[in-house]
Protein backbone atom coordinates (compact mmCIF):
# COMPACT_ATOMS: atom_id res chain seq x y z
CA UNK A 1 0.00 0.00 0.00
CA UNK A 2 1.28 3.32 -0.45
CA UNK A 3 2.91 4.90 2.45
CA UNK A 4 1.03 7.88 2.47
CA UNK A 5 -2.20 6.37 2.08
CA UNK A 6 -1.41 3.97 4.99
CA UNK A 7 -0.60 6.21 7.58
CA UNK A 8 -3.73 8.42 7.33
CA UNK A 9 -5.69 5.15 7.82
CA UNK A 10 -2.99 4.64 10.85
CA UNK A 11 -3.72 8.31 11.92
CA UNK A 12 -7.26 7.79 11.91
CA UNK A 13 -6.90 4.63 14.29
CA UNK A 14 -5.16 6.20 16.52
CA UNK A 15 -8.12 9.20 16.29
CA UNK A 16 -10.46 7.10 16.88
CA UNK A 17 -8.74 5.81 19.75
CA UNK A 18 -8.39 8.99 21.25
CA UNK A 19 -11.92 9.59 20.26
CA UNK A 20 -13.73 6.92 22.31
CA UNK A 21 -11.01 6.10 24.96
CA UNK A 22 -9.00 9.20 25.40
CA UNK A 23 -5.60 7.03 25.48
CA UNK A 24 -3.62 6.71 22.07
CA UNK A 25 -2.37 3.39 20.76
CA UNK A 26 0.00 1.22 23.02
CA UNK A 27 2.27 -2.09 22.57
CA UNK A 28 4.90 -2.23 25.28
CA UNK A 29 2.37 -1.89 27.69
CA UNK A 30 1.01 -5.44 26.74
CA UNK A 31 4.03 -6.86 26.97
CA UNK A 32 5.03 -5.55 30.75
CA UNK A 33 1.51 -7.63 31.39
CA UNK A 34 2.76 -10.20 30.80
CA UNK A 35 6.21 -10.15 31.91
CA UNK A 36 3.80 -9.37 35.70
CA UNK A 37 1.85 -12.26 35.25
CA UNK A 38 4.56 -14.75 34.91
CA UNK A 39 6.68 -13.27 37.45
CA UNK A 40 3.23 -13.04 39.70
CA UNK A 41 2.58 -16.70 38.98
CA UNK A 42 6.33 -17.68 39.57
CA UNK A 43 6.71 -15.87 42.62
CA UNK A 44 3.76 -14.61 44.10
CA UNK A 45 5.10 -12.67 47.06
CA UNK A 46 8.21 -11.39 45.75
CA UNK A 47 5.93 -9.73 42.95
CA UNK A 48 3.26 -8.05 45.64
CA UNK A 49 6.42 -6.32 47.31
CA UNK A 50 8.46 -5.53 44.64
CA UNK A 51 8.10 -1.35 43.51
CA UNK A 52 7.80 -2.55 39.81
CA UNK A 53 5.19 -5.18 40.04
CA UNK A 54 3.81 -4.52 42.73
CA UNK A 55 0.97 -1.84 41.13
CA UNK A 56 -0.24 -3.78 38.67
CA UNK A 57 -1.48 -6.96 41.16
CA UNK A 58 -2.39 -4.84 43.81
CA UNK A 59 -5.95 -6.04 45.64
CA UNK A 60 -5.98 -8.65 43.52
CA UNK A 61 -5.78 -7.26 40.58
CA UNK A 62 -5.38 -9.06 36.60
CA UNK A 63 -2.36 -7.37 35.17
CA UNK A 64 -3.89 -9.59 31.86
CA UNK A 65 -7.40 -7.72 32.63
CA UNK A 66 -5.92 -4.82 30.83
CA UNK A 67 -7.12 -2.50 27.59
CA UNK A 68 -4.05 -2.55 25.64
CA UNK A 69 -3.82 -6.95 26.15
CA UNK A 70 -7.09 -6.70 24.36
CA UNK A 71 -5.89 -4.19 21.83
CA UNK A 72 -2.41 -5.82 21.33
CA UNK A 73 -4.66 -8.85 20.85
CA UNK A 74 -6.30 -7.12 18.24
CA UNK A 75 -2.80 -6.04 16.42
CA UNK A 76 -2.00 -9.81 16.01
CA UNK A 77 -5.62 -10.87 14.05
CA UNK A 78 -5.10 -7.24 12.38
CA UNK A 79 -1.78 -7.97 11.13
CA UNK A 80 -2.68 -11.90 10.02
CA UNK A 81 -5.74 -10.28 8.14
CA UNK A 82 -3.51 -7.93 5.89
CA UNK A 83 -0.78 -10.65 5.27
CA UNK A 84 -3.67 -12.97 4.32
CA UNK A 85 -5.36 -10.59 1.81
CA UNK A 86 -1.61 -9.08 0.30
CA UNK A 87 -0.53 -12.92 0.41
CA UNK A 88 2.73 -12.41 2.62
CA UNK A 89 1.53 -15.43 5.33
CA UNK A 90 4.90 -17.40 4.94
CA UNK A 91 7.13 -18.55 7.66
CA UNK A 92 10.36 -17.54 7.41
CA UNK A 93 13.60 -15.38 8.78
CA UNK A 94 13.97 -12.47 7.02
CA UNK A 95 17.94 -11.03 7.14
CA UNK A 96 20.44 -9.48 4.87
CA UNK A 97 21.92 -12.30 2.67
CA UNK A 98 25.59 -10.93 4.21
CA UNK A 99 24.43 -12.47 7.76
CA UNK A 100 23.62 -15.99 8.71
CA UNK A 101 20.09 -16.67 10.02
CA UNK A 102 21.48 -17.53 13.19
CA UNK A 103 22.82 -14.28 13.98
CA UNK A 104 19.48 -12.29 12.70
CA UNK A 105 17.69 -14.33 15.25
CA UNK A 106 20.48 -13.52 18.26
CA UNK A 107 20.30 -10.08 17.00
CA UNK A 108 16.61 -10.04 16.98
CA UNK A 109 16.28 -11.14 20.78
CA UNK A 110 19.55 -8.98 21.88
CA UNK A 111 17.55 -5.60 20.02
CA UNK A 112 14.07 -6.91 21.51
CA UNK A 113 15.69 -7.03 25.26
CA UNK A 114 17.20 -3.60 24.78
CA UNK A 115 14.15 -1.85 23.69
CA UNK A 116 11.72 -3.76 26.35
CA UNK A 117 13.99 -2.33 28.83
CA UNK A 118 14.18 0.85 27.07
CA UNK A 119 10.39 0.97 26.92
CA UNK A 120 10.30 0.69 30.47
CA UNK A 121 12.84 3.15 31.27
CA UNK A 122 10.85 5.99 28.99
CA UNK A 123 7.64 4.63 29.64
CA UNK A 124 6.17 3.72 26.65
CA UNK A 125 7.74 2.86 22.91
CA UNK A 126 7.25 3.93 19.79
CA UNK A 127 3.39 3.58 19.45
CA UNK A 128 3.01 5.17 23.29
CA UNK A 129 5.00 7.31 24.09
CA UNK A 130 5.94 8.82 20.77
CA UNK A 131 3.37 8.24 18.33
CA UNK A 132 0.48 8.65 20.41
CA UNK A 133 2.33 11.06 22.71
CA UNK A 134 3.16 13.46 20.02
CA UNK A 135 -0.42 13.64 18.69
CA UNK A 136 -1.62 15.14 21.79
CA UNK A 137 1.56 17.37 21.64
CA UNK A 138 2.69 16.46 24.76
CA UNK A 139 6.84 17.17 24.89
CA UNK A 140 7.27 14.05 26.36
CA UNK A 141 6.55 12.20 22.84
CA UNK A 142 8.51 15.04 20.97
CA UNK A 143 11.05 14.11 23.13
CA UNK A 144 11.09 10.33 23.35
CA UNK A 145 10.32 10.10 19.23
CA UNK A 146 13.64 12.38 18.38
CA UNK A 147 15.43 10.04 21.09
CA UNK A 148 14.60 6.82 19.65
CA UNK A 149 15.55 7.76 15.76
CA UNK A 150 18.22 9.72 16.72
CA UNK A 151 19.82 7.01 18.29
CA UNK A 152 18.94 5.04 15.37
CA UNK A 153 20.50 6.71 13.17
CA UNK A 154 24.32 7.42 14.87
CA UNK A 155 24.56 3.86 15.50
CA UNK A 156 23.35 2.80 11.88
CA UNK A 157 26.60 2.68 10.33
CA UNK A 158 27.67 0.25 12.76
CA UNK A 159 25.65 -2.02 12.22
CA UNK A 160 25.29 -1.73 8.87
CA UNK A 161 26.04 -5.09 7.65
CA UNK A 162 23.01 -6.74 9.49
CA UNK A 163 21.00 -4.70 6.84
CA UNK A 164 22.47 -3.66 3.72
CA UNK B 1 -18.95 15.05 23.00
CA UNK B 2 -15.78 12.62 23.58
CA UNK B 3 -13.91 10.85 24.99
CA UNK B 4 -16.74 8.55 24.90
CA UNK B 5 -15.64 6.06 27.24
CA UNK B 6 -14.72 8.26 30.62
CA UNK B 7 -17.58 10.69 30.13
CA UNK B 8 -20.42 7.59 29.72
CA UNK B 9 -18.70 5.21 32.40
CA UNK B 10 -19.45 1.79 29.58
CA UNK B 11 -19.00 -1.24 31.01
CA UNK B 12 -15.73 -3.26 31.00
CA UNK B 13 -16.70 -5.61 28.79
CA UNK B 14 -17.50 -3.32 26.22
CA UNK B 15 -14.65 -1.58 26.67
CA UNK B 16 -12.15 -4.11 25.87
CA UNK B 17 -14.29 -5.14 22.59
CA UNK B 18 -13.47 -1.59 21.32
CA UNK B 19 -9.88 -1.98 22.34
CA UNK B 20 -10.04 -5.53 20.22
CA UNK B 21 -12.01 -3.64 17.21
CA UNK B 22 -9.15 -0.97 17.54
CA UNK B 23 -6.38 -2.96 17.68
CA UNK B 24 -7.25 -4.95 14.42
CA UNK B 25 -7.33 -1.81 12.96
CA UNK B 26 -3.53 -0.70 14.04
CA UNK B 27 -2.68 -3.91 13.06
CA UNK B 28 -3.38 -4.29 9.57
CA UNK B 29 -2.53 -0.45 8.75
CA UNK B 30 0.81 -1.54 10.45
CA UNK B 31 1.14 -4.59 7.96
CA UNK B 32 -0.12 -2.94 5.08
CA UNK B 33 2.26 -0.15 5.37
CA UNK B 34 5.41 -3.10 5.17
CA UNK B 35 5.93 -2.75 8.62
CA UNK B 36 5.96 -6.58 9.24
CA UNK B 37 9.60 -6.72 7.30
CA UNK B 38 12.59 -5.18 9.40
CA UNK B 39 14.62 -4.43 6.54
CA UNK B 40 11.90 -2.36 5.30
CA UNK B 41 12.19 -0.82 8.79
CA UNK B 42 15.45 -0.70 8.73
CA UNK B 43 16.37 1.21 5.12
CA UNK B 44 15.06 4.35 7.20
CA UNK B 45 18.32 4.84 8.48
CA UNK B 46 19.97 4.07 5.49
CA UNK B 47 17.56 5.92 3.30
CA UNK B 48 16.87 2.91 0.48
CA UNK B 49 13.05 3.04 1.96
CA UNK B 50 11.70 5.66 3.97
CA UNK B 51 8.35 4.03 4.46
CA UNK B 52 8.48 4.56 8.38
CA UNK B 53 9.15 8.25 8.31
CA UNK B 54 6.01 8.91 6.06
CA UNK B 55 3.99 6.37 7.69
CA UNK B 56 4.83 7.37 11.26
CA UNK B 57 4.36 11.33 10.54
CA UNK B 58 1.35 11.37 8.33
CA UNK B 59 -0.51 9.42 10.71
CA UNK B 60 0.84 11.42 13.99
CA UNK B 61 -0.33 14.62 11.63
CA UNK B 62 -3.87 12.92 10.95
CA UNK B 63 -4.20 12.39 14.78
CA UNK B 64 -2.70 16.04 16.01
CA UNK B 65 -5.03 17.64 13.51
CA UNK B 66 -8.16 15.36 13.86
CA UNK B 67 -7.63 16.28 17.69
CA UNK B 68 -6.98 19.80 17.25
CA UNK B 69 -10.39 20.20 14.91
CA UNK B 70 -12.71 18.09 17.31
CA UNK B 71 -11.66 19.85 20.10
CA UNK B 72 -12.75 23.10 18.25
CA UNK B 73 -16.02 21.62 17.11
CA UNK B 74 -16.56 20.89 20.85
CA UNK B 75 -16.40 16.94 20.14
CA UNK B 76 -13.72 16.37 21.97
CA UNK B 77 -12.74 17.58 25.66
CA UNK B 78 -8.74 17.36 25.42
CA UNK B 79 -8.65 18.48 28.97
CA UNK B 80 -9.72 15.14 29.90
CA UNK B 81 -7.67 13.00 27.22
CA UNK B 82 -4.33 11.17 28.48
CA UNK B 83 -1.13 13.93 27.84
CA UNK B 84 1.74 11.74 28.21
CA UNK B 85 3.64 12.60 31.69
CA UNK B 86 7.24 14.01 31.39
CA UNK B 87 10.18 12.91 32.95
CA UNK B 88 13.13 14.84 32.07
CA UNK B 89 16.05 11.86 32.48
CA UNK B 90 14.16 8.63 31.72
CA UNK B 91 12.10 9.85 28.54
CA UNK B 92 15.80 10.49 26.67
CA UNK B 93 17.78 7.50 28.62
CA UNK B 94 14.79 5.04 27.82
CA UNK B 95 14.97 6.95 24.11
CA UNK B 96 18.17 6.37 23.67
CA UNK B 97 18.26 2.94 24.58
CA UNK B 98 15.09 2.26 22.35
CA UNK B 99 17.08 3.71 19.58
CA UNK B 100 19.66 1.34 20.21
CA UNK B 101 17.38 -1.42 20.33
CA UNK B 102 15.92 -0.50 17.13
CA UNK B 103 18.89 -1.14 14.96
CA UNK B 104 20.21 -4.02 16.22
CA UNK B 105 16.74 -5.60 16.34
CA UNK B 106 14.75 -4.23 13.18
CA UNK B 107 11.68 -4.25 15.12
CA UNK B 108 9.99 -2.23 17.53
CA UNK B 109 7.04 -3.88 19.90
CA UNK B 110 3.57 -2.98 17.93
CA UNK B 111 5.89 -3.79 15.03
CA UNK B 112 7.06 -6.99 15.64
CA UNK B 113 3.71 -7.97 16.77
CA UNK B 114 2.46 -7.64 13.31
CA UNK B 115 5.60 -9.39 11.54
CA UNK B 116 5.24 -12.24 14.11
CA UNK B 117 1.31 -12.64 13.32
CA UNK B 118 2.31 -13.65 9.53
CA UNK B 119 4.78 -16.00 10.53
CA UNK B 120 8.24 -13.98 10.60
CA UNK B 121 10.58 -16.04 13.20
CA UNK B 122 13.00 -13.08 13.61
CA UNK B 123 9.80 -10.99 15.01
CA UNK B 124 9.29 -13.89 17.11
CA UNK B 125 12.53 -14.02 18.33
CA UNK B 126 12.23 -10.07 19.01
CA UNK B 127 9.05 -10.05 21.02
CA UNK B 128 10.76 -13.04 23.23
CA UNK B 129 13.43 -10.77 23.96
CA UNK B 130 11.34 -8.05 24.49
CA UNK B 131 9.54 -9.72 27.48
CA UNK B 132 13.22 -10.61 28.93
CA UNK B 133 14.15 -6.71 28.55
CA UNK B 134 11.09 -6.04 30.52
CA UNK B 135 11.88 -8.70 33.04
CA UNK B 136 15.30 -7.75 33.48
CA UNK B 137 14.27 -3.95 34.31
CA UNK B 138 11.41 -5.18 36.59
CA UNK B 139 14.32 -6.91 38.49
CA UNK B 140 16.80 -4.47 38.48
CA UNK B 141 13.95 -1.78 39.59
CA UNK B 142 15.20 -0.46 42.47
CA UNK B 143 18.80 0.60 40.90
CA UNK B 144 16.87 2.44 38.62
CA UNK B 145 14.29 4.00 40.72
CA UNK B 146 15.93 7.54 41.33
CA UNK B 147 16.82 8.63 38.05
CA UNK B 148 13.27 7.00 37.15
CA UNK B 149 11.37 9.44 38.95
CA UNK B 150 13.80 12.44 38.36
CA UNK B 151 13.05 15.61 37.09
CA UNK B 152 9.12 15.28 36.66
CA UNK B 153 7.60 18.01 34.77
CA UNK B 154 3.56 16.06 34.54
CA UNK B 155 1.56 15.87 31.51
CA UNK B 156 3.58 19.41 29.63
CA UNK B 157 3.02 20.20 25.92
CA UNK B 158 5.31 21.09 23.63
CA UNK B 159 3.38 24.01 22.21
CA UNK B 160 3.24 25.32 26.09
CA UNK B 161 7.02 24.49 26.78
CA UNK B 162 7.92 26.73 24.01
CA UNK B 163 5.07 29.16 24.76
CA UNK B 164 2.88 28.69 21.41
CA UNK B 165 -0.65 28.21 20.47
CA UNK B 166 -1.60 24.03 19.80
CA UNK B 167 -2.47 25.13 16.32
CA UNK B 168 0.63 27.36 15.34
CA UNK B 169 2.65 24.24 16.58
CA UNK B 170 0.59 21.81 14.12
CA UNK B 171 1.64 24.01 11.54
CA UNK B 172 5.19 24.35 12.58
CA UNK B 173 4.90 19.91 12.50
CA UNK B 174 3.16 19.94 9.06
CA UNK B 175 5.88 22.28 7.14
CA UNK B 176 8.45 19.96 9.30
CA UNK B 177 7.08 16.80 7.64
CA UNK B 178 6.51 18.18 4.24
CA UNK B 179 10.77 18.59 4.14
CA UNK B 180 11.01 15.35 5.61
CA UNK B 181 9.10 13.57 3.12
CA UNK B 182 10.93 15.48 0.61
CA UNK B 183 14.15 14.55 2.04
CA UNK B 184 13.11 11.04 2.29
CA UNK B 185 11.88 10.64 -1.40
CA UNK B 186 15.15 12.51 -2.48
CA UNK B 187 17.00 9.84 -0.60
CA UNK B 188 15.01 6.67 -2.12
CA UNK B 189 16.35 7.94 -5.58
CA UNK B 190 20.02 9.00 -4.53
CA UNK B 191 20.62 5.49 -1.99
CA UNK B 192 17.95 2.93 -3.54
CA UNK B 193 19.33 -0.49 -3.16
CA UNK B 194 16.96 -2.40 -5.82
CA UNK B 195 18.18 -5.65 -4.60
CA UNK B 196 16.41 -5.24 -1.36
CA UNK B 197 13.56 -3.54 -2.15
CA UNK B 198 12.41 -6.17 -4.85
CA UNK B 199 12.29 -8.33 -2.19
CA UNK B 200 10.72 -6.44 0.50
Amino acid sequence: MNPYLAGVILGLVLLLSFYLTGRGLGASGAMKSVVVTTVETVAHTKAEESGFYGKYIANGQNPMNSWLVFQVLGVVVGGFISGAVSGRLSLKTEHSPNITKKRRIVMAILGGALFGFGSQFGRGCTSGAALSGMATLSLAGFVTMVAIFGTAYVFAYFFRKNWI
Amino acid sequence: MGPVIPIYEISQELNFLIAFIIGIGFGFALEQAGFSSSRKLAGMFYGYDTTVLKVFFTAALVAMIGILFLNYFEMLDTSIIYVNEYFINSAIIGGVIMGIGFIVGGFCPGTSVCAAAIGKLDALAYLGGSLLGIFIFGETYPFWIDIYMKNYLGGIKLSTTIGISDGLLVLLVIIAAVIMFWVGEWAEKKFKRPDITKEL
